[in-house]
């Protein structure tokens, strides 16, 4: 990197996976993913955000090499994609665009076949690895039916058995909780923990905040194709300006002390009741000592409270509100 | 950014010694009995698959009927002409004598349809029916090896049409002594040799055929590169072996009729006669390995450069 850059950026081999200038245009000329620069560090839990169609699957697919990118490179732990795919892979544990398996085999038989493919996988530690990655998801006394017989929740569980069959060092997880009833969701959310708790990197995509703000570190947003944000929660929830808002029958003081006191973006809400609202952004001033300030003036207040927009907010606002078919 | 270099790059890496990171786990076994281990898996879930029974047993059920049909319709005065004109006329009449003839007309009649569709229906399905499943993608992300799987894929092809001529084979020797009895066999033009060296045609024969259908897995398997619906790939499979058949039949195709993918098939009966044929047999295999070489480069090249979208 030049020297111009102030931040310290991480190096390639820090990074789990990193992509630049990652894109990819269809046949039919479409813009799936536009230059999409991951940096999703080591050790962390990176959920990956977007409305459906934005362009998640595709960029998943790439990273993996299903599919081959039109420009831009990407690497997964340090080795480029989709050159090294044979030596990296065996070290990253993926679900993609949920679980698919061989229907006539019992869930046993289609872990067993995903090892086999593995040639890293020694065949004699076969069979304790796929007991083990049945146990782990809970699948143990389904072990010999077959796969068509499964609940839509044991597939989606088949599957995360199957990217943790070997030791990995990076899971990607794509819609991992999509059909899942809210026991199941729970169910993913621990098992996510549990992966992260090992020291595994998790890359987890959802069209659903929620599922992801809980045992996220990271995020990334996408939106049609181009990633709109990108960084640590915490960072994308201090985006969100908390503001203050406060009750009083006397708004026309109240906004005044709020000027004087230096707060930004002051709004008169009149909300027909008798008392009427007062915002503004709260910026570096203690909540305290506003109210301190208004008594201080003589301003009745009534109520006085500090709201912070909620990530759903934030990540509708990055994100668009859905049904507006926008031209890619 | 050459689609073409990246491939070229991702088989030096498939084929070449295991990088400096990653590939070498402590446990990692050596690279052919891993991938014997997914070859056995591969045979495994192919063979075990009930549809693959179903064909195999059909497969099998041929021979005896056909073997009990001749029986009930044998002429007995032995100056019968009532078989089909096809190139396996010539055995009808050798038959009453020898149920060894059995095998070479079970094999020439079971190779205008029926062992074409039990060969075409499992390479057709083979990367096509993966795809459908969506288990492709995950076999990918393993990774199993773009390269690797199709050479596990064709190999595989290659096990189930030499399992499948040998099952109507060896079906139709047995139910043809059974039927017709066994001795001395006079071959088509006309000598006879022991019984010994009879069954060594037999087996001469039906290695044969089984080049001929591994050449035509290879192409069924190509087809199947293209699609992720393996009905799709299987019928194509299918049109191909009848169009060809056809154009092999129509005299004024004669010039091009050399090349068609099915024109050596039913040559097999220049292993009957004394001395053996042995121009139109090279002919045959060079087409056999002519076609399977093509088309499993065609593949390759497909398989290995193709979005996988399933």
């Amino acid at each position: 990197m030049t020297q111009e850059v102030p931040q310290p950026e991480l190096a390639t081999a820090d990074l789990a996976i990193a992509s630049s200038a990652l894109s990819k245009r269809f046949r039919g000329g479409q813009l799936a993913v536009d230059h999409v620069d991951l940096a999703v560090p080591r050790g962390s839990v990176y959920g990956f955000l977007g409305p459906n169609g934005s362009g998640k699957t595709t960029t998943i697919r790439m990273l993996l090499g299903l599919a081959f990118p039109t420009s831009g490179t990407a690497a997964l732990l340090g080795v480029p994609m989709p050159e090294g795919a044979t030596s990296v892979l065996s070290r990253v544990g993926s679900l993609v665009e949920g679980p698919a398996f061989y229907p006539y085999l019992s869930g046993w038989d289609n872990l067993a076949r995903y090892d086999a493919a593995d040639r890293t996988a020694s065949a004699a530690t076969a069979k304790a690895r796929i007991g083990e990655a049945m146990e782990r998801v809970g699948l143990t006394a389904a072990a010999k039916k077959r796969f068509r017989n499964y609940s839509l929740g044991m597939k989606q569980r088949l599957a995360i058995a199957a990217a943790l069959l070997a030791p990995r060092d990076l899971i990607i997880l794509d819609e991992p909780t999509n059909g899942l009833d809210p026991q199941g969701t729970r169910e993913v959310r621990a098992l996510v923990r549990q992966i992260a708790a090992d020291g595994i990197t998790v890359f987890v995509s959802s069209h659903l905040l929620a599922e992801v703000e809980q045992v996220s570190t990271h995020v990334g947003v996408m939106r049609l194709g181009k990633l709109v944000f990108q960084g640590e929660l915490a960072a994308l929830r201090r985006t969100a300006a908390p503001r203050v808002a406060v009750r009083t029958g006397d708004t026309a003081s109240a906004a005044e002390v709020l000027t004087k006191l230096g707060l930004a973006d002051p709004v008169l809400v009149n909300t027909g009741l008798a008392e009427d609202l007062v915002t503004a952004e709260l910026g570096d001033v203690a909540p305290e000592k506003i109210t301190a300030e208004l008594v201080h003036a003589g301003v009745g207040v009534r109520g006085l409270t500090v709201e912070a927009p909620s990530l759903e907010d934030l990540f509708v606002g990055l994100t668009g509100e859905g049904f507006d078919v926008e031209a890619g | 950014m050459s689609r073409l270099a990246e491939r070229r790059r991702e088989m030096a890496v498939d084929v070449g010694a295991p990088s400096e990171e990653g590939v070498t786990r402590p446990e990692s076994p050596p690279a052919v009995r891993a991938d014997l281990r997914f070859f056995a898996n591969e045979l495994r879930v192919t063979f075990f698959r009930r549809r693959n029974q179903l064909l195999l047993l059909v497969a099998a059920l041929f021979p005896l009927l056909i073997g009990i049909g001749l029986k009930l319709s044998a002429p007995h005065d032995g100056s019968g002409r009532s078989g089909p004109s096809s190139s396996g006329a010539a055995y009808f009449s050798q038959l009453a004598g020898n149920g060894v003839f059995l095998t070479f007309v079970a094999l020439s009649l079971l190779l205008i349809l029926v062992l074409p569709v039990v060969v075409g229906v499992v390479s057709g399905d083979s990367i096509a029916g993966e795809a459908g499943y969506g288990t492709l993608r995950y076999l990918l992300a393993v990774p199993a090896g773009r390269t690797r799987l199709l050479a596990v894929k064709y190999a595989m092809i290659v096990v189930w049409a030499v399992t499948a001529t040998f099952i109507v084979s060896a079906i139709a020797l047995v139910v043809g002594v059974a039927l017709f009895g066994a001795g001395p066999v006079t071959l088509l033009s006309g000598t006879t040799v022991s019984l010994a060296d009879g069954l060594v045609h037999v087996l001469l024969v039906t290695l044969y055929v089984c080049a001929a259908m591994a050449a035509f897995g290879a192409i069924a398997l190509a087809i199947s590169t293209f699609t992720e619906h393996s009905i799709g790939a299987i019928a194509a499979a299918m049109i191909i072996v009848v169009a060809s058949e056809v154009v092999d039949n129509i005299p004024q195709f004669a010039p091009v009729t050399p090349y068609m993918p099915t024109h050596w098939w039913l040559s097999f009966d220049s292993l009957l006669r004394s001395p053996i044929d042995t121009t139109t047999l090279w002919h045959g295999l060079l087409s056999f390995a002519v076609y399977a070489a093509v088309f499993c480069s065609i593949a390759w090249a497909r398989f290995t450069s193709a979005d996988v979208t399933s």
